[in-house]
């Protein structure tokens, strides 16, 4: 048994640190721990709760949006804010922007390296590699000179022997299963994406000001005008502008991320075995087509349980609850409780080794995340988990894209509930939301047309006009998965605010039955074959795009530390 | 290891040397230099060879990384990013744990003195530093040993120049920006706002590697051609705020015509960044320019001291007795003061700045207090 240590893990947004123990070239357990601790929502009490979404805002700058949406909601639902339905389509426009910008990132810039080995590129043959090209998709950049300048820059690149953020990684592993080709044709796609995510997010900033963190969200609805007259408003030309982004979006998603995806995915269908995880999904669903509470959602709300896709559950807020056995927090109550996130506390206590330490007791406790579970168990967020409930819902498109996936890569249904999976679905998500995009475009513009202006609910901005108490609750589809806000407003200003994040339910660490989290069940029977460069535990645990910085240990069960994997 | 000259490299690149003098004079309008600085520029880059980047993130939310991977104006600006030898950053390198570590520890022995840091977040002290680690390090250790061995640092970002956001009240972390975390760090410049805008990450390292050595800055430690005036005095909205019209509610006539945000909170009037000239996103738009105001983020302490974010500024002529004078209201009272006097140094500077080459120096301009100093 060897115990392996990987942090921090890398490609990731935040820290985070993997503890794993290895045995027979597999994970027989696992740990995950969060490392950082900021303390927003302490900060956050007896704060304007109109400001409140700038400040949650800035939890990621990766998923930029994310907690803004959750935060306005969650003030509207306690206030009775009603938004316009301009800011309903602005805000599904963003929503849905960010999501498709965050997935092909997370594909070819933090998962990609996974998967492909860019020293193997250099000795890919460029006719080849166009011809592999042109046969998976009609994409114009797949001449065999295009892909020899990518080769030979790639080359000069590694040649001058300054590799850069490439440097010491796991190249030559014998996990990486690609032939030269593939790997030559995901590296110039890594770079073409690279370019591509610029202009696209762009629409973020013809909505919002600037990304990241945009700055257009107001509870009640939003700042950025609408008037095809006027040249200080969202106008005929920010819609054509829009139009020509999306256009290229759907594009890319369709002719370059789809057919990289499947191509690479069939080398590794060995992956549709490892990382199941919880097997049960939650997903609070996302992009209201009616403006009033409860309304009908594009992608579903759910809980499937133990991965039966037969019967999907009503998500009900209620069974919501947070435990701190295994988190650096205490409840006032005894640590032993599970609270509902109305109740919730947030006080800090860190018994964990002084750094610099080598090792968690992870029979203690041993992460800043706590561990919330539904109905007392844990779930698992994100991508997979609305594909799996919208499917197992019925929802015409997502079905009709999952099956075409499924069988291009000739596996069932029950491929989906692994690291593959995740994988699959993520890209599966995107393309229906980058064809989706125009519809909500072309609904403002109409508004626009009939002279419907209203952006904000004016009558409820003004403090006086809220009740000395309220409480509201904000769910939102984040791109990493299920994400609420919870607010406990008193005579204007903030007494009590939680947030559970779907890194949380995902990454977070064991519950008080020992239970252990999705990333650590996921990671039992992942392949390791050398503990000293584990890139396996990097595949399963990437599949979940983690949002904080974290690591993973591997450690020898007779205590002697023989791999570890972390950075400084 | 060989370091080819940086124009054949962004030959190779294919980055021509017409396109390139091109973006040394939009850096050149950037920094607020003569544009006949453009080829001093383009020779000054032209022979540097490829220097070492080294990028810590903390307490951060990777916004200023976010940011960094948007740089888009103009495409050369990408290159020359590329085209820096990033040796560490969590966020994009391939390397995990021990493999990262070692890479790290490479680039701190073979670079000693000679690479740049740039920190992303603040710095925990409470606990020890338990509230961040970073493969078992607290990241007060970690920031010590790299900024101690860098020949320069980049405070990117509000958290890392001023300890941002967990540094706000009441800072359950006891969270520092670098100058406060790091004593006696040298060569430190902060890039302020929430996140900094990577065209003045671009700029600055061009002007780095042009004239060898940091921009005149602020008080703040913040380089002049960035944060030398006022979001209020170069707004696009400036005429509507001097002829009286303001935004009264959300979305009404004013609001869609462009009207001041002032009534609505705009920080505008006390906070020093160029987003109105720069802009976000290659040039796309601006908070101010999508009708929200600005929320000061570019300032020490905003978090505390430009909040509640929707209550107007008092303290300006023809405002003063609107608002009741409370914590925001005091502080706009003197924080206004402060500004006009910037102002006016820095319109010498500027005038200094057309008549001969910056001098470089680090020293604060005169007459500034000495925060920009503190160890």
């Amino acid at each position: 048994m060897t115990h392996v240590v990987v942090d921090p893990v890398t490609r990731i947004e935040g820290h985070l640190r993997i503890e794993a123990e290895v045995d027979g070239g597999k994970v027989q357990d696992a740990w995950s721990s969060s490392t950082m601790f900021r303390g927003i929502e302490l900060i956050l009490k007896g704060r304007d709760p109109r400001d409140a979404w700038a400040f949650t805002q800035r939890i990621c700058g990766v998923c930029t949006t994310v907690h803004a949406i959750a935060s306005i909601r969650a003030v509207e639902d306690a206030i009775g804010a009603s938004p316009p339905p301009n800011a309903r389509l602005l805000r599904n426009l963003i929503i849905a922007s960010q999501c498709v910008q965050d997935h092909v990132i997370h594909f070819y810039h933090l998962h990609a390296l996974d998967w492909v080995d860019i020293v193997s590129a250099l000795s890919a043959d460029p006719a080849k590699t166009s011809a592999l090209a042109q046969s998976i998709s009609d994409w114009p950049l797949s001449s065999e000179k295009y892909f020899a300048a990518v080769r030979d820059r790639v080359k000069g690149f590694v040649e001058r022997g300054q590799l850069g953020p490439f440097a010491n990684a796991y190249w030559g592993h014998p996990a990486y299963k690609l032939p030269a080709e593939a790997n030559l044709l995901a590296v110039a796609h890594y770079l073409e994406a690279l370019d591509w995510q610029r202009e696209f997010i762009q629409i973020h900033a013809v909505l919002g000001g600037k990304n990241p963190h945009l700055q257009s969200f107001l509870v009640g609805g939003m700042a950025t005008p609408v008037d095809p007259d006027r040249q200080a408003s969202l106008n005929a030309g920010s819609i054509a502008e829009m139009q020509g982004k999306i256009a290229r979006a759907r594009d890319f998603v369709e002719k370059v991320y789809i057919p990289d995806l499947l191509a690479i995915a069939s080398f590794y269908k060995d992956w549709a075995a490892h990382g199941q995880g919880v097997g049960n999904y939650l997903v609070y669903g996302e992009y209201p087509e009616e403006d009033r509470p409860h309304a009908r959602l594009f992608l579903p709300s759910g809980v499937i349980r133990g991965r039966d896709l037969s019967k999907v559950e009503p998500f009900d807020p209620a069974k919501i609850t947070e435990q701190v056995t295994h988190s650096w927090y205490e409840y006032s109550g005894g640590d032993g409780q599970a609270l509902h996130p109305f109740d919730g506390e947030t006080k800090p206590r860190y018994t964990g080794p002084a750094p610099p330490y080598e090792r968690l007791d992870t029979a203690g406790k041993y992460s800043w995340l706590k561990s919330p579970r539904y109905d007392g168990l844990p779930m698992e967020v994100g991508p997979l988990s609305r594909m799996l409930v919208a499917y197992a819902s019925g929802h015409e498109r997502v079905k009709g894209l999952v099956g075409a996936v499924l069988q291009k890569l000739g596996v069932g249904p029950e491929a989906l509930f692994s690291t593959l999976g995740r994988v699959a679905a993520r890209g599966i998500e995107t393309q229906i939301l980058a064809e989706k995009m125009g519809d909500w475009l072309t609904e403002l513009a109409q508004n626009m047309g009939r002279r419907e202006l209203r952006i904000h609910d004016n009558s409820k901005w003004e403090p006086s006009t809220w009740p000395a108490e309220a409480t509201g609750a904000g769910f939102h589809e984040a791109p990493r998965g299920a994400l609420g806000h919870w607010v406990h407003i008193k005579n204007g200003a903030i007494a009590n605010y939680q947030c559970v994040v779907p890194s949380t339910w995902n990454a977070g660490p064991r519950d008080a039955k020992g239970n252990r989290g999705p990333y650590e069940q996921a990671l039992l029977g992942t392949p390791v074959a050398d503990p000293e460069k584990p890139v396996e535990i990097l595949r399963t645990v990437h599949s979940f795009d983690p949002c904080m910085a974290c690591g993973v240990h591997v450690v020898d069960a007779k205590r002697r530390e023989i791999a570890r994997v972390r950075a400084v | 290891m060989s370091e080819r000259p940086f124009l054949v490299e962004l030959e190779s690149r294919g980055v021509s040397r017409r396109e390139f003098v091109g973006f040394c004079g939009v850096m050149a309008s950037v920094l607020a230099l003569p544009r006949a600085y453009a080829t001093t520029i383009a020779r000054a880059v032209a022979k540097t060879e490829k220097p070492v980047l080294v990028w810590l993130e903390f307490q951060d939310c990777a916004g200023n990384t976010e940011s960094f991977l948007r740089a888009s104006r103009p495409t050369a600006a990408e290159v020359i990013l590329d085209t820096l030898s990033v040796d560490y950053h969590e966020t994009i390198m391939a390397a995990a744990g021990h493999q990262a570590e070692e890479a790290l520890a490479k680039t701190l022995r073979e670079r000693a003195g000679k690479y740049i840091a740039v920190v992303e977040g603040s710095i925990p002290t409470g606990e020890n530093g338990a509230y961040c680690t970073v493969g078992g390090k607290s990241a007060l250790q970690i920031a010590r040993e790299v900024c101690g061995g860098a020949a320069a640092t980049i405070a990117i970002g509000t958290c890392a120049a001023f300890g941002g956001i967990p540094a706000a009240s009441p800072n359950p972390t006891g969270a520092l920006g670098v100058a406060d975390a790091v004593p006696g760090v040298k060569n430190l410049i902060n890039l302020s706002a929430c996140p900094a805008n990577v065209e003045n990450l671009t700029a600055l390292i061009v002007y780095y590697l042009t004239f060898g050595n940091w921009p005149p800055v602020d008080r703040y430690r913040r380089p002049l051609f960035a944060y030398g005036k006022s979001i209020h005095d170069n707004c696009e909205r400036r005429a509507h705020y001097d002829a009286g019209q303001y935004v009264e509610a959300w979305g009404d006539e004013g609001h869609r015509t462009g009207y001041c945000l002032y009534k609505m909170g705009c920080k505008g009037p006390v906070t020093f960044q160029n987003c109105p000239n720069v802009r976000w996103n290659g040039g796309t738009n601006w908070p101010i320019g999508c009708g929200h105001p600005c929320i000061g983020c570019a300032e020490p302490d905003f978090w505390d001291k430009m909040t509640p974010f929707y209550q107007h500024l008092s303290g300006i002529p023809g405002f003063q007795s609107a608002t009741s004078i409370d914590r925001v209201g005091l502080w706009a009272t003197a924080g206004v003061g402060a500004a006009f006097a910037a102002h006016g140094l820095v319109s010498l500077l500027r005038q200094a700045g057309r008549e001969q080459p910056p001098s470089g120096t680090k020293k604060p301009p005169e007459g500034e207090s000495a925060k920009g100093d503190r160890p």
